[in-house]
């Protein structure tokens, strides 16, 4: 993710990171941003728990303080989404509905051997095939590691085992070619023929870091300039055989105290191996580019969630200057993550474009997308807890290994440094395993479920252990305040009270209720502008390149310009997914809303104080006192006085005016550069029933409560967090990348047998938003996505803890697992 | 996908004149399947194999639009028949199989989805092949595609949907959850030729990778499957099914049972218990029903049937688990059929 990359070079350049405290701190309150400021009274803290106002000095051009969310007519209403009706209608177009005059087909060729070096590439068979039109072969491979000679100077020298790319996982894109027809690309694909000089292979984790494991990188130090699953791949770690780490350091510091001593002080230790599995993104859009690669410039329709991002690596790959790269995405079907960069894919219907002076379409096929367009990491983690008899902490240990695949960033991120902060001892070494396999990816709060999935049931067993309830333990060892918050409001909502003993409900189908916590940070992408414009004819838009993930910032920027100028949102023409438009936030590490609305709103406070002045003599009173209101403009202590905003706008100067605004810091400035201080939190309650005899695992019901600064739109935050929750469930119960190890192909790789949930088991779902009001931006608005993610499969499995009183410790949890631990716990009260 | 041609049939004997192979003749290694003229019916099997480029054929014939085979008819004497052209929808929504045969009716609606039961058909399903992820996987040239080794038996193979019993050469299971109900109830085949028609039980129809790895059934070239009878079931017969899978929506069974019952006073007198996805074809549980017979159905001896359905089961690394799931689903219809 772009931000991560930038945020560790703004970190380098500022020496160390802040401390931990620091970093979950408040900003000072009135704390002084460089330049002229003036001072707002804004609205601070938790709705119910300690709302208040407070004094912030912020840039002058800064506007007038948003009051709460009840206080507002479009700010926090559930709003349609403005594209609703095109999408279900079928009219919203997609990368894959791109259609343009004289394109091709692409299609790729990929490789059947996971471990290989290509001696010759015979693409003669192809070219003859009717219809095809050029054919490419691959230079170098983007998306995973990169192998480097850790004595050489140029630590971009890339050492790729020949005239070709080294083949490191069965599915490597090796060419591509172009067609007329996609049937005739595919069937030409099939037609090349590569000479492989096939190597060992390993794609099983375990089984990678033996000693005597084959090499997937030949030894030698790998290192990676993009996000790998967990978040980001530290640089200059230690590299031995496959295993490349520990990676120690979070942005939030990494260890702090002494962990012996802590685990010396613990009267109480628990302790246990978890395991996760492979999560592929499979987004119901495929990744893939359409490539119109022309002598004046090249557009590209991309599947993407960053359409800068794509921009800035398509500029540098062809070489040419930014003013020549377009990229436009106008509507996209999901990305998790996933859809970061330009890809082999877009790489090769750029190269099919320009050779053939067409344009190309190269749609991933569902295969290709499960097994080479990244997944989220696997995960084994030892996590160690000690806690005094009462439950107070002493120290945390956490080692972890995941593999990527080819690509590096299999952490489990930092929740179970910074979820409680009451313990003073924390020790986190997470380890990098290279298989060859497909590279890992972001993938919604990467590293986090993971980890929470860890955490959450270790804390649920140090409760059981101290003889407190789940959430009683919580409330003490937790400093966080929103989810003590959470914590009160999701139990009352659920029935947490109604909770049995472990196992001790009933029958063969037993009922358990279970609870996890979540976490995630607060990121702002600084390069996140927007242009607002105001027509004499009283239309309004604005532009920007941030695209729509499928979130509906389409409709929450819309909602911003329409509350600052009295209007409805249907009133507003939002045109974004264009690098033509002014660049805008890539939409990962939730920080879409966080970032744009600020500027959204601060460039529409600016037209509007430009059309205020424009019609202020017409009214008779100043500017400052004429306010937006329901479609008017009013003068404020004499309502009955106003002009209708078409009539208002009327009294332009020019056809048309417009503002352009960038993300500004936070007020109060950020814990690091592009971070927000504090985390989001989120505590989420399942019921599940499960089968004794059959090890079935239904999710019943699940409550969720959860946070993002002041919500702009609820219906698309409830729906988001549905997302979140429903995608949790489905890696909780079903989902697994079935890789034979034999041959090192994924078995599964297609929405058969990769078993998503599916409209039977969506559960009743019931979403507590709890408001807070920071105090840092012009609206003050956050992100939700991935923390609507983090804590569901943990949740799940204390829920399954709780029906059966057994606990299982690996994901997905099938019926196999269920029923292979309750026979072990069986056994094992046997010998008793 | 590859290029074909394409003909519609427009009756049954212009089906059978068209020189046609099985599909799984068409899909061995040294075949040539640009040669090879396949039938199809709703195509939901015929278009996935072809996607994932083991199957290959130069000419499909089409027989979709055949007349008269899509009907549900029942006839006094002798049974119900059903067109091979039946989908799997038309057998869920059947008031008369809804009454007289509830585990094929149990069946179907839980078959596959709403969209693939519309347009799949009864003699697609009965003739679909094997789900096995190696053999629809053309990396692998398995023994069922005329290659020498069956990936998923070696060590170390995901095989955790596989056979748990007759699983020595091949463990790859019938993905038909249609015909454990089918055979359950003593269907019969009617498969029509070029030479003429020819009827053979369908549990006699399937053939054990022992018998012969390539094929799961006998069916001949330019044979036609055109109707399925099911016998009249006897007074005081009652049946059930049940499929488990790991998800309720838009999955494959990962055991699946029939049962079908009759009863004189208080007792069993007749049983027929049918495992799906158990083995490489629909499996008679003959000891569980030995279980039954002459007892009366209680909690306490259907659970002793449900133990003995899979007696002598030979797991896999994988699938050990799918035993107690046998033995609770075989128990479970079992009592859902005694009042059923
Ligand atoms: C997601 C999914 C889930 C599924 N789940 C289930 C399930 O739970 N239970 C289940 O039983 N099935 C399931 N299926 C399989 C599905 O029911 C079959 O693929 C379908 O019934 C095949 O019927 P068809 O008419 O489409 O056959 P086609 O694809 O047209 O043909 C299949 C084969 O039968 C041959 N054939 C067709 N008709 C005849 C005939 N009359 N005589 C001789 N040969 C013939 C063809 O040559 C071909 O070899 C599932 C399928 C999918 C895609």
């Amino acid at each position: 993710m772009a931000s991560y990359r930038k945020l560790k070079k703004s970190a380098k350049k500022e020496g160390k990171f802040a401390a931990l405290a620091a970093a979950l701190a408040a900003p000072a309150i009135g704390a002084a941003a460089p330049g002229a400021t003036r001072s707002l009274t804004m609205p601070h803290g938790i709705v119910g728990v300690n709302l208040k106002t407070i004094s912030r000095d912020v840039p002058a051009d800064e506007p007038p303080a948003l009051v709460t969310n009840d206080k507002l007519n479009v700010l926090g209403k559930p709003t349609r989404r403005l594209d609703a009706h095109l999408k279900v209608t079928g009219q919203a177009k997609y990368t894959y509905d791109v259609n343009l005059p004289g394109m091709l087909f692409g299609r790729m060729y990929r490789s059947p051997h996971p471990h290989a070096n290509v001696r010759s590439v015979d693409t003669s068979a192809a070219e003859r095939y009717p219809g095809v039109k050029a054919v490419y072969i691959i230079e170098t491979v983007v998306g995973s590691a990169v192998e480097r000679d850790p004595n050489h100077k140029n630590p971009k020298v890339v050492s790729t085992g020949g005239k070709f790319p080294k083949v490191r996982y069965a599915g490597q894109p090796i060419a591509a070619v172009a067609a007329t027809t996609q049937q005739a690309a595919d069937e030409a694909a099939r037609l090349i023929k590569v000479e492989y000089e096939v190597l060992p292979f390993v794609t099983d984790l375990d089984a990678a870091m033996k000693p005597d494991a084959p090499l997937v990188y030949g030894g030698k130090e790998v290192s990676m300039g993009e996000t790998g699953g967990g978040g980001g791949a530290a640089k200059g770690l230690t590299q031995k055989g496959n295993v490349r780490g520990p990676a120690t350091k979070s942005m939030f510091g990494g260890a702090r105290g002494d962990v012996e001593k802590g685990f010396k002080e613990a009267e109480i230790i628990v302790e246990g191996e978890f395991r996760t599995q492979v999560q592929t993104h499979a987004p119901l859009e495929t990744h893939g580019m359409v490539a119109d690669y022309r002598p004046d410039g090249l557009t590209v329709y991309l599947s993407t969630q960053d359409t800068a991002g794509a921009r800035s690596e398509l500029a540098e790959l062809f070489k040419l200057p930014k003013t020549e790269v377009r990229v436009i995405t106008e509507f996209m079907g999901g990305g998790f993550g996933a859809k970061y960069g330009a890809g082999n894919y877009g790489v090769a219907a750029t190269n099919l474009s320009k050779k053939t002076g067409v344009p190309v379409r190269l749609m991933l096929d569902r295969r290709e997308e499960h097994i080479a367009v990244g997944n989220r990491p696997n995960s084994v983690q030892t996590l160690r807890i000690g806690a005094k008899k009462d439950g107070t902490l002493t120290a945390m240990q956490l080692v972890s290994h995941g593999t990527a695949g080819v690509g590096l960033g299999a952490g489990v991120g930092w929740i179970a440094e910074t979820m409680y902060l009451t313990n003073p001892n924390f020790k986190g070494e997470q380890y990098d395993v290279l298989t060859n396999a497909g590279p890992g990816a972001a993938f919604r709060a990467p590293g986090a479920p993971q980890g929470a999935f860890a955490l959450e049931q270790l804390i649920d067993e140090l409760a059981e252990k101290v003889g407190v309830d789940a959430l009683a333990l919580r409330d003490k060892i937790d400093k966080s305040e929103m989810r003590r918050e959470q914590r009160r409001v999701g139990a009352e909502r659920f029935g947490w009270s109604k909770r049995q003993a472990p196992g001790a409900s009933p029958g063969v189908v037993k009922r358990g209720v279970g609870a996890a916590q979540s976490e995630w940070g607060r990121f702002i992408d600084m390069d996140s502008s927007c242009e607002v414009r105001l027509h004499q004819d009283g239309s309004v838009e604005i532009r920007s390149s941030v695209q729509d993930l499928g979130t509906g910032i389409r409709t929450v920027l819309a909602q911003v310009v329409a509350e600052e100028l009295g209007l409805q949102p249907t009133d507003v023409t939002v045109r974004i997914g264009d690098t033509n438009y002014p660049p805008g936030p890539g939409s990962g590490g939730s920080k879409t809303t966080g970032s744009i609305t600020p500027p959204a709103r601060t460039a529409t406070y600016k037209v509007g104080q430009e059309l205020l002045a424009a019609v202020a003599p017409a009214l008779g009173v100043a500017p400052s006192e004429l306010a937006f209101v329901g479609g008017k403009i009013v003068v404020k202590n004499n309502p009955g006085k106003s002009l209708s905003f078409r009539e208002a706008v009327q009294k332009l100067p020019s056809a048309q005016i417009s503002a352009t605004e960038k993300r500004k810091d936070d007020y109060g400035g950020f814990f690091r550069p592009g971070v927000s201080f504090g985390q989001s939190g989120g505590i989420q309650f399942v019921e599940v029933s499960v089968d004794t005899e059959t090890g079935y695992v239904k999710v019943e019901r699940v409550v969720g409560a959860h946070d993002c600064g002041r919500p702009i739109n609820p219906l698309a935050l409830e729906s988001q967090i549905n997302g979140g929750i429903l995608q949790g469930i489905s890696w909780a119960l079903y989902e697994n990348r079935h890789m034979d190890r034999n041959h090192g192909h994924m078995m599964n790789a297609n929405l058969d047998q990769y078993k998503i949930l599916g409209s039977r088991e969506v559960p009743q779902i019931d979403i507590i938003m709890v408001e807070e009001y920071t105090a840092t931006s012009s609206t003050d608005a956050l992100g939700i996505a991935e923390s609507a993610n983090v804590a569901t499969a943990a949740a799940v499995a204390n829920a399954v803890y709780n029906a059966i009183g057994v606990r299982i410790y690996e994901l997905p949890i099938t019926p196999e697992r269920v029923l292979n631990a309750l026979a072990k716990s069986k056994q094992k009260l046997g010998k008793i | 996908m590859n290029a074909f041609q394409w003909t519609d049939a427009t009756s049954v004997k212009q089906a059978t004149g068209q020189q046609t192979t099985p599909v799984a003749d068409a899909m061995l290694v040294n075949a040539k399947p640009e040669s090879a003229t396949i039938f199809k019916a709703g195509g939901v099997d015929v278009l996935d194999l072809m996607k994932e480029h083991v199957l290959a054929p130069g000419r499909i014939v089409g027989i979709g639009n055949l007349p008269k085979l899509n009907a549900i008819r029942a006839d006094g004497k002798e049974g119900t028949h059903l067109g091979a052209l039946v989908t799997i929808a038309q057998l869920e929504h059947d008031g008369g199989l809804q009454k007289s045969y509830r585990a094929l009716t149990e069946a179907a609606s839980h078959a596959a989805t709403p969209q693939v039961r519309n347009a799949a058909t009864l003699g697609g399903n009965i003739m679909q092949r094997p789900h096995c992820w190696y053999f629809r996987n053309e990396n692998f040239k398995c023994l069922k595609k005329g290659g020498t080794v069956c990936f998923a038996n070696q060590a170390g193979a995901e095989n955790k949907y596989h056979a748990i019993m007759g699983n020595q050469t091949c463990s790859a299971v019938h993905g038909s959850s249609i015909s454990t109900a089918l055979v359950a109830f003593g269907a019969q085949l009617e498969l029509t030729g070029p030479q003429g028609v020819r009827r053979v039980p369908l549990e006699q129809f399937f053939v054990t990778p022992e018998k012969d790895v390539q094929r799961e059934n006998s069916i001949q070239p330019n044979e036609l499957i055109t109707d399925v009878l099911l016998p009249a079931p006897a007074a005081g017969t009652g049946s059930w099914y049940i499929k488990f899978g790991e998800r309720e929506s838009y999955d494959w069974a990962l055991a699946d049972v029939a049962v079908v019952l009759e009863q004189r006073d208080g007792r069993c007198t007749k049983a027929s218990i049918v495992l799906g996805a158990a083995a490489p074809v629909p499996l008679r549980a003959t000891a569980a029903e030995a279980a039954l017979l002459g007892k009366p159905i209680t909690e306490e001896t259907a659970r002793a049937a449900g133990q003995a359905a899979t007696a002598g089961a030979t797991p896999l690394e994988q699938n050990a688990y799918k035993v107690p799931i046998f033995a609770a689903i075989v128990k479970r219809a079992i009592l859902k059929a005694r009042e059923a």
